[in-house]
């Protein structure tokens, strides 16, 4: 076995550790965090596969954005155990289809792989000045450009759909508008009043205190 | 990348290991340099805010106070870790790490002097950014596991500054790598070449956005509502002690350094002299050579700048107020680099300033 192999096989292993560990934490942020470890470990396997924009970019996504945001939520809630297993006899069916068509479904691709129908042939190592990068990104912007707008459109729209969804103007609400408090003036909010100094009459000082 | 004298030492060992012990050993010189300047930086702080408020600072501990942070380590060594009751045990002693590392890893793929980076990997921005995102799990770690209320909050602040500056942070990237036309950091040093090459000149409101996206990544002042003693007592690390409490510290220094170096390569040339392509007198002309020394004096003394205007801005400004901060990044930052990306887009068209020849 080269090194390859050999790390190769013990990063995959970690990752198999760490799937399970997903989906049996009890502890909620222990899932989660077990998936981070998940993710990284994925993305060491493609930084063997010399996939490192890949695999850097699922850090950058995954682990960076989704899984803090992920946190964030699961942090926050407090999930009950209990009540979350209560449905579980009767959709033990239902997860049990479920998971036996995962199961063929995977099978099958490796029995057409087996077949050698479409297999794709094993990853070469890349020669030298090679720029998995600049492979990318040329593939990318030439080829598949129209592809990759219409996923961007996709996305963007999503956004604009996500913050229409959650933003309600409420009538009555008190809001900050910053821009007037910022151009705010002296004289906008009080008025100087010159008055004439009055002498204190006699009749009416203070009475003295003892 | 072995050099050939380290591959000479190292010749009766395999190939593989030769590559373990080379790297091993730059990675311990450079996680002990990166320490070291840390430390001087904790002192520099002390004297540079002492004096902009008019005190003396620590001059105590040796000539000047510069055995100061030799001191303060020796305290923090010496000191219990408190572990809470109620805390959960191994995140509360990862978390430090979790902060520590991404910081630290970052370092090898700063290009540091001409024709030297540890790592010169072709997606290195991405990484940085890949890395530095990373480094949140720390704080919101730390603040989860102390199972204190305090530590929590400040865990919250943390969580959602960091992930807004960072979209900021990235578009402001955008623009670096549209000029460069690389994610290789020595490549986009090398684009900076010639007069008026740095990028600063074309994208200063790119520049501003990311050198404050960092500040507020940082958790430094005025962005330091994820520890803010007036509210949240000290934030996500109020129940560390000793020696993990420092490596907190060392964290937000060691990121400081990285975010000042990192805007000397994205927008001041990094180890390239700012006089590049002047006719200077003979005895300045050493200023521009392509020395690996003179580089890396450039890029420290950019690094130094850039630190001092981290400790500036500290003794200047109050802190941001929460929405406030929020209100920044989304509305103001994101906006501002959103158009700048659409200038640059005119000038890469017209083939003006970086795009020119």
């Amino acid at each position: 076995m080269t090194i390859t192999e050999i790390l190769f096989y013990a990063f995959s292993a970690v990752l198999v550790v760490a799937a399970l560990g997903v989906i049996t934490a009890r502890n909620p942020v222990h899932a989660a965090l077990f998936l981070v470890f998940a993710f990284f470990n994925s993305a060491v396997i493609w930084l063997l596969l010399e996939a490192e924009f890949l695999a850097i970019v699922l850090v950058l996504v995954y682990v960076g954005a989704v899984m803090v945001l992920f946190l964030f939520v699961v942090m926050m809630l407090d999930v009950d155990l209990a009540q979350m297993k209560e449905g579980f006899t009767r959709y033990a069916p239902l997860g049990i289809i479920i998971a036996v068509l995962v199961v063929v479904e995977i099978g099958s691709v490796v029995w057409v792989k087996h077949l050698g129908v479409g297999q794709q042939s094993a990853a070469v190592a890349v020669v030298e000045g090679y720029s998995n990068t600049r492979a990318l990104g040329e593939l990318l912007y030439t080829k598949y450009l129209y592809p990759f707008e219409l996923a961007a459109m996709v996305l963007l729209l999503a956004i604009v759909a996500a913050i229409v969804l959650t933003m309600r103007h409420r009538a009555g609400l008190k809001a900050q508008d910053i821009a007037a408090q910022v151009a705010v003036r002296a004289k906008d909010r009080i008025r100087i009043v010159k008055m004439d100094a009055e002498k204190p009459s006699e009749t009416s000082s203070p009475e003295k205190q003892p | 990348m072995i050099p050939e004298i380290a591959a000479d030492l190292l010749s009766f060992l395999p190939q593989w290991i030769q590559a373990i012990v080379w790297y091993g050993v730059v990675a311990v010189i450079l996680f002990i340099s990166v320490i070291l300047i840390m430390a001087f930086l904790t002192l520099a702080e002390r004297r540079v805010i002492g004096s902009i408020q008019a005190r003396i600072g620590p001059n105590r501990v040796g000539p000047f106070g510069i055995l100061q942070p030799f001191a303060d380590v020796l305290k923090l060594l010496v000191k219990e870790i408190v572990i809470p009751e109620k805390s959960n045990k191994f995140l509360f002693l990862l978390a430090p790490l979790l902060a520590l590392i991404p910081a630290l890893c970052t370092w090898a793929v700063v290009p540091l002097w001409p024709g030297f980076t540890v790592s010169s990997i072709d997606a290195g921005l991405l990484y940085i950014l890949a890395l530095t995102s990373a480094g949140v799990y720390g704080v919101i770690l730390a603040g989860w596991a102390a199972n204190s209320k305090y530590a929590f909050l400040g865990a919250m602040r943390a969580a959602a500054q960091m992930v807004a500056y960072e979209i900021a942070m990235g578009f402001a990237l955008v623009g670096v790598v549209m000029a460069a036309g690389s994610l290789n950091l020595s490549a986009i040093i090398e684009a900076q070449r010639g007069v008026g090459g740095f990028f600063f000149w074309w994208m200063i409101p790119l520049f501003v956005v990311y050198f404050i996206s960092g500040l507020a990544e940082t958790n430094r002042a005025p962005f330091d509502v994820v520890e803010g003693e007036s509210e949240i007592v000290a934030g996500f690390h109020v129940e560390y002690s000793g020696m993990a409490f420092a490596v907190f510290f060392v964290a937000e220094y060691v990121n400081m350094i990285l975010i000042s170096a990192l805007t000397a390569v994205f927008f001041f040339g990094g180890w390239l002299s700012p006089f590049e392509g002047w006719n200077l007198p003979g005895w300045l002309a050493w200023i521009n050579t392509p020395h690996p020394l003179v580089g890396f004096l450039w890029l420290f003394s950019k690094i130094a700048f850039f630190l001092f205007c981290f400790l500036w801005f500290r003794a200047t400004f109050p802190r941001y107020r929460y929405d406030q901060i929020m209100r920044l990044g989304w509305k103001v930052f994101i906006p501002v680099t959103l158009v700048w990306i659409a200038v640059l887009m005119v000038l890469a068209y017209c083939k003006i300033g970086p795009w020119a020849g």
